[in-house]
């Protein structure tokens, strides 16, 4: 015992070192379990308040170039109301109440009050949380395209994977013909830029094409905008496309958002869980 | 003494409000990314205890890890930093020891002392982070060139704080 107790003395400093070093790799492993809550990340009190002041006075100097993309959202959706607009009439009464129709999507509008766009994972912190009805795993998209999927949330804010990290998967699809494919992050990707693995090769896809997202994906809303193809290659022995586009955000500019919740997704992603559960019991 | 442990109080503070408010803003492409915070290790005095020397590099990652959004890895790298720093300070030191009054400063140590030490120390850090933010050995090189960029600027950055804020001072050695 003595022995033991001299030799902790004696090697104190290597010992601290190396409880502290296991201190960062469970700390560091529990980040990248993408379920887990985190006590140390932005959504929390100190942080989240600290940028919320830099968001505001910065969102002030912004308002000029603000103004003229609510202008322009403004104009695109008054487009869509002036040239259906003998529909909509009925269709707008019908959705609340009516039992053949109901809302999939809610929108909640939210504000970026932290962003990076230069790191092999980026992250937003939003100035919504659980008091304001977000949830793990909704779709953040602003008036330009689609922006990235909340992880985390705590009272008043919530932390989001942005679509410039490495972890995460769209799946998005050609708009003129409907061929999808997943859409990540890639490392030769800069802020205005993603890569579509896995295109089929008759897909007839072109520079320039629009992409948005697919509907097979239970988290965006199909026909969000995503970005345009920038370039095409087959890599030699695959039977598909890989795809670069440029992404239609402006990630350094990210100001306003809007946070998606699809209404359906739990029964949905149970009952596909349900199947492939049922499926694994039949083998 | 006391006056010393407010000055260090304080360079903490100032530091890391400096690198989220300010440089974490600062965009010049993947490759120059600035983490002056790490000049908080590298000014800590000569005779600081190495296990307070540790406790404190833990405590300053955690801080600019909550405003990062990672968790552990700036807490891990500042860590690996202060270990290697004290056998840094013991390779570079002068025959007859560091004196009480020294501060690992350009003023203090030159230009020469100051700028081998902290490379070492900013490559440590730099290398530690990126690999452990990339946590994969597929894009060894190019995030290779992230640490040896981002230790230039981070370096130079350093660099020119030195002579914003320290005077350049008399009783000095090199």
């Amino acid at each position: 015992m003595r022995t033991l107790l001299n030799f902790l003395i004696r090697n104190n400093y290597y010992l601290l070192f190396i409880f502290l070093q296991i201190m960062c790799i469970i700390l560091i492993s529990k980040n990248r379990n993408l379920q887990s809550t985190r006590i140390l990340n932005s959504s929390n009190a100190v942080a989240a308040n600290t940028f919320k002041t830099i968001a505001n006075t910065r969102e002030y100097l912004a308002l000029r170039e603000e103004n003229q993309m609510l202008a322009k959202e403004n104009a695109s959706l008054l487009n869509i109301i002036r040239s259906r607009s003998y529909e909509l009439i009925h269709v707008a009464s019908l959705v609340q109440n009516d039992t053949l129709y109901k809302q999939k999507y809610i929108f909640n509008s939210a504000k970026v009050i932290n962003n990076s766009t230069n790191l092999r994972s980026n992250y937003l912190t939003l100035n919504v949380g659980s008091q304001q009805g977000i949830t793990h795993d909704m779709a953040i998209i602003n008036s330009e395209g689609i922006v990235g999927v909340v992880k985390d949330v705590s009272k008043n804010f919530s932390s989001a994977l942005s679509i410039l990290h490495k972890d995460v998967k769209v799946t998005c699809m050609l708009k003129k013909n409907g061929f999808y494919g997943p859409l990540s992050w890639e490392k030769d990707d800069d802020y205005s830029s993603a890569t579509i693995s896995d295109m089929p090769m008759h897909s007839r896809i072109k520079a320039g094409d629009t992409i948005v997202t697919s509907a097979l994906s239970s988290i965006f809303p199909e026909g969000i905008m995503v970005g345009y193809v920038k370039s095409f290659e087959r890599k030699s022995g695959d039977a598909f496309y890989t795809v670069k586009i440029n992404l239609s955000t402006n990630f350094k500019k990210i100001n306003h958002v809007y946070v998606i919740k699809n209404v359906f997704k739990n029964e949905q992603d149970s009952l596909e869980l349900k199947s492939q559960t049922h499926d694994k019991d039949d083998k | 003494m006391i006056s010393n442990l407010f000055k260090n109080i304080l360079r903490f503070v100032v530091l890391v409000l400096l690198q989220v408010l300010i440089v974490k803003n600062i965009n010049l492409g993947r490759y120059f990314i600035f983490f002056p915070y790490v000049l908080f290790i590298l000014l800590l005095p000569f005779n600081t205890p190495k296990p307070l020397t540790l406790v404190l590099a833990f405590v300053l990652g955690l801080c600019v890890d909550m405003f990062y959004d990672t968790q552990g890895m700036h807490a891990m790298a500042c860590l690996t930093m202060a270990f290697v720093r004290s056998s840094v300070l013991e390779l570079f030191a002068p025959r007859e020891g560091y004196d009480e009054q020294l501060k690992p400063t350009i003023a203090y140590m030159g230009v020469g002392w100051f700028s081998s030490y902290a490379l070492i120390l900013i490559l440590v850090h730099h290398f530690v982070l990126f690999y452990i933010e990339a946590f994969t050995f597929h894009e060894f090189f190019r995030t290779l060139l992230r640490v040896l960029g981002s230790t230039l600027a981070t370096f130079s950055f350093i660099y020119l704080m030195q002579f914003l804020f320290y005077r350049q001072s008399n009783n000095r050695i090199s």
